[in-house]
């Protein structure tokens, strides 16, 4: 019964440590010094409209921007998503529905002249992914560049832009953020 | 190709560097010596003994060390339980989520406070702020440091010390490891861009003028605790592998250390304790070569892609689906294998979407479990196969065996024998049950063999503690929910009392000093013996079950489908 009560004692300590003053401290950290990683790397367009997040893709469909990679919650935009969902498809590798997805993608993607790449017809794990690969935005380019009367060189050079690198340029793969990308070419 | 390796040994590389120190820091603090925190954490520590009462912090025995993690724990996880019942009316909902249903908040508490933190709900959709953060964040913490003070008291019986007291080793592994690194890793993360706030999620308007919803919350604190504790518990449904809980390569880097380092480290520790470092770097590196071997498997494998849809595109590309394009296929093999080896479950990318090698090298994990192993526990496992491996070569030359001066006896081969049998026993018999009533039990989500991997990964993962899990699994019914509940308490506290009982029995036995009789431990050859001790056993008891999952699999997507 002692240690019963010490349990208890020491456990009511140990949560106001680590439940109470713990994230207290970093949440004043958080909000005083950091304000925007804080809260969520909030991006506003040029009339200061919450427009996304750096950190969170988008769905584009659009001839005159980038396109994402293919998510399984559509990127957290349906209706029903009011929490703010991610989610992957979690199919397996063997299950027959992902090849019959992938075909149709392809096939979406054939037609709008973009050539098929890995990380543009699988789905990505979180569903919010960011980015998609220098190869796929390469070949997104034309697309784009025609449908908003741009140079191509002139869109080529906001995709290097708006490429992240790997860290320290070892770590990690290199991915073309997409709605950074489409935000500077509205931007233009 | 040749760049993906690279940095997969240069993280690699970096986990060696750190193991001595960290290690050495481990055992100075368990060992009593003095720590650079010291001036910090005394006065702290004080406070903590007098508020919770613990006035005397003589040595326990084996029996007041069990009662006092059991009642602690017990303690905790009812504690959690109704503030996650109660989340309705607490503050700090801002989508007024009501309280989950009884049997998944149950199956919450008891997955948070045995360290495994498998989720059978999203985090977005189920659980409000106070249930995450003054609920699961506080498990995150104490459910490490229970891990970390068995370790110790385990180690301190090995090597004839008296066990130490639960009370003090609990609150030490928190206030001089687990917090002081928290704190500067959460910070960390915060730059990186981890967000840290109690605002709701925010509605914007995209680019197409479509809506979208952006969950947010306090994360940062959350998440660094999440990986250096093992616990693996992600803040959303989609774990690290969603844009706040793990942004980029750098923070990626950083989690995954984390995750690696206690368990890596606590190996070397052992070898201060025991004075015999030579035999940690074995140990390390008998572990370290099976990990970097399963690494390789599921990384080619990974990069090689998926046949099935290889030939739907222009030649072989990687299997993408369910990984992330800022950590590739390299990253996210990485990832599985260290958090499946480590118990930590945490995911940056959907095991359900594997390849077939890496279904068989996460599940092989779990079952070995000390390819790095649980926090704390993974090491003390690593050394009941060592005690298997001394009672096997014993009987093989016919001489006593005897680990550091000491016989193994009857008891310690029962005991050893409990932690060995009781982890198939909470594995293959609800596994058995389940898939008995496909229809109405296991919620499988994908057809053929891997349906049959979805279920045995669902109560390996449980009965292993680590929390990760192939997440297509329809798994928050009320079957699930409580059938996994057993595995979780089985696979925790069963273990964790014949570790202790067999600490206790090696402390009071007398040393014989070692003479040309002596069977040394601490040579390549028996580090080897060990090794096959473990593949076998380890193989063995569960080969079946992946000959029917992912060797099958592998099988089936090899002939075309």
């Amino acid at each position: 019964m002692r240690e019963l009560i010490k349990g208890i004692r020491l456990a009511l300590v140990m949560w106001v440590l680590t439940a109470v003053i713990y994230p207290l401290l970093l949440l004043i950290c958080g909000q005083v010094a950091f304000p925007f990683q804080a809260n969520g790397s909030l991006l506003t367009n040029r009339q200061g409209a919450l427009v996304g997040s750096a950190l969170i893709g988008q769905n584009f469909a659009g001839n005159s921007y980038f396109w994402s990679r293919p998510s399984a919650i559509n990127y957290s935009q349906d209706e029903n998503a009011k929490t703010g969902v991610s989610g992957a498809s979690n199919l397996a590798a063997s299950n027959p529905q992902l090849r019959q997805r992938i075909a149709a993608e392809i096939q979406r993607l054939q037609q709008a002249n973009i050539k098929p790449t890995a990380d543009l017809v699988y789905a990505s794990g979180s569903g919010l992914d960011p980015h998609i690969s220098p190869t796929a935005a390469r070949h997104q380019i034309e697309r784009v560049a025609k449908a908003r009367g741009l140079d191509t060189n002139q869109v080529e050079i906001m995709v290097v832009k708006n490429t992240d690198g790997r860290f320290l340029g070892i770590f990690g793969e290199p991915g073309v953020n997409v709605l950074k990308l489409n935000l500077a070419l509205d931007n233009l | 190709m040749i760049a993906e390796l690279w940095q997969i040994g240069l993280t690699l590389g970096i986990l060696v560097a750190i193991v001595p120190v960290f290690g050495k820091y481990m055992a100075d603090v368990f060992l009593g010596q003095k720590t650079f925190l010291d001036p910090v954490v005394e006065p702290l520590e004080g406070l903590i003994y007098q508020l919770g009462g613990i006035r005397i912090r003589k040595s326990m025995t084996a029996g007041e060390y069990i009662r006092a993690v059991l009642f602690s724990n017990l303690v905790m996880g009812v504690f959690v339980y109704f503030i996650i019942i109660s989340q309705g009316n607490l503050p700090l909902n801002p989508t007024k989520l009501p309280a989950p249903s009884w049997d998944l908040a149950l199956h919450t508490a008891i997955s948070f406070v045995t360290n495994t933190d498998q989720q059978h709900y999203s985090g977005e959709t189920t659980l409000s702020y106070a249930s995450q953060m003054l609920g699961l964040g506080f498990l995150m913490f104490t459910s490490a440091a229970t891990g970390i003070a068995v370790a110790i008291a385990f180690i301190r019986g090995l090597t004839g010390k008296p066990l130490g007291n639960f009370w003090v080793d609990f609150t030490q592994s928190i206030t001089r490891i687990l917090l002081p690194i928290s704190i500067v890793g959460a910070i960390v993360l915060l730059i990186l861009g981890v967000p840290e706030t109690l605002a709701g999620p925010v509605q914007v308007t995209t680019l197409e003028g479509g809506g979208q919803f952006i969950a947010r919350g306090p994360v940062a604190h959350f998440e660094i605790i999440k990986q250096l504790g093992e616990n693996g518990g992600g803040f959303f449904g989609i774990n690290s592998a969603h844009p706040y809980e793990n942004p980029n390569a750098a923070s990626n880097l950083i989690e995954t250390l984390l995750m690696l380092c206690i368990p890596a480290a606590l190996i070397y520790t052992y070898g201060v304790f025991a004075g015999n470092t030579k035999q940690a770097w074995l140990l390390f590196g008998m572990v370290f070569i099976i990990y970097i071997g399963l690494i390789l498997l599921t990384a080619i494998a990974e990069y090689q892609g998926n046949p099935l849809v290889n030939s739907l595109l222009e030649g072989q590309q990687p299997n993408l689906e369910g990984k992330e394009v800022r950590f590739g296929w390299a990253q996210t093999a990485l990832w599985a294998v260290s958090t499946t080896g480590t118990m930590c479950g945490a995911v940056n990318g959907m095991h359900d979407s594997l390849m077939p090698v890496g279904i068989f090298a996460t599940l092989f994990n779990m079952f070995v479990q000390i390819i790095w192993g649980g926090q704390g526990t993974g090491t003390a496992y690593l050394f009941v196969n060592v005690i298997l491996a001394i009672f096997v070569t014993g009987l093989l030359v016919g001489r006593t065996p005897e680990f550091l001066g000491r016989k193994i006896e009857k008891q310690e081969i029962v005991l050893a024998s409990v932690v060995m049998l009781v982890h198939p026993i909470a594995i293959l018999i609800p596994s058995a049950i389940t898939l008995a009533f496909p229809a109405q039990l296991a919620g499988i989500s994908n057809p053929g063999f891997h349906g049959l991997s979805q279920v045995i990964y669902e109560y390996a993962s449980a009965a292993a503690n680590n929390g990760s899990g192939l997440e297509g699994l329809g798994d928050n019914t009320l079957w699930w929910n409580l059938s996994s509940s057993f595995s979780l308490l089985v696979g925790r506290y069963v273990p964790i009392v014949a570790l202790l009982l067999l600490a206790e029995g090696m402390l009071h036995k007398q040393t014989a000093s070692a003479s040309t009789g002596t069977l040394r431990t601490d040579t390549v050859l028996f580090t080897g013996v060990t090794a096959g001790v473990i593949l076998i056993l380890g193989a063995l008891t569960f080969f079946p079950v992946l000959a029917l999952g992912p060797i099958a699999e592998g099988f089936q997507i090899a002939k075309g489908g």
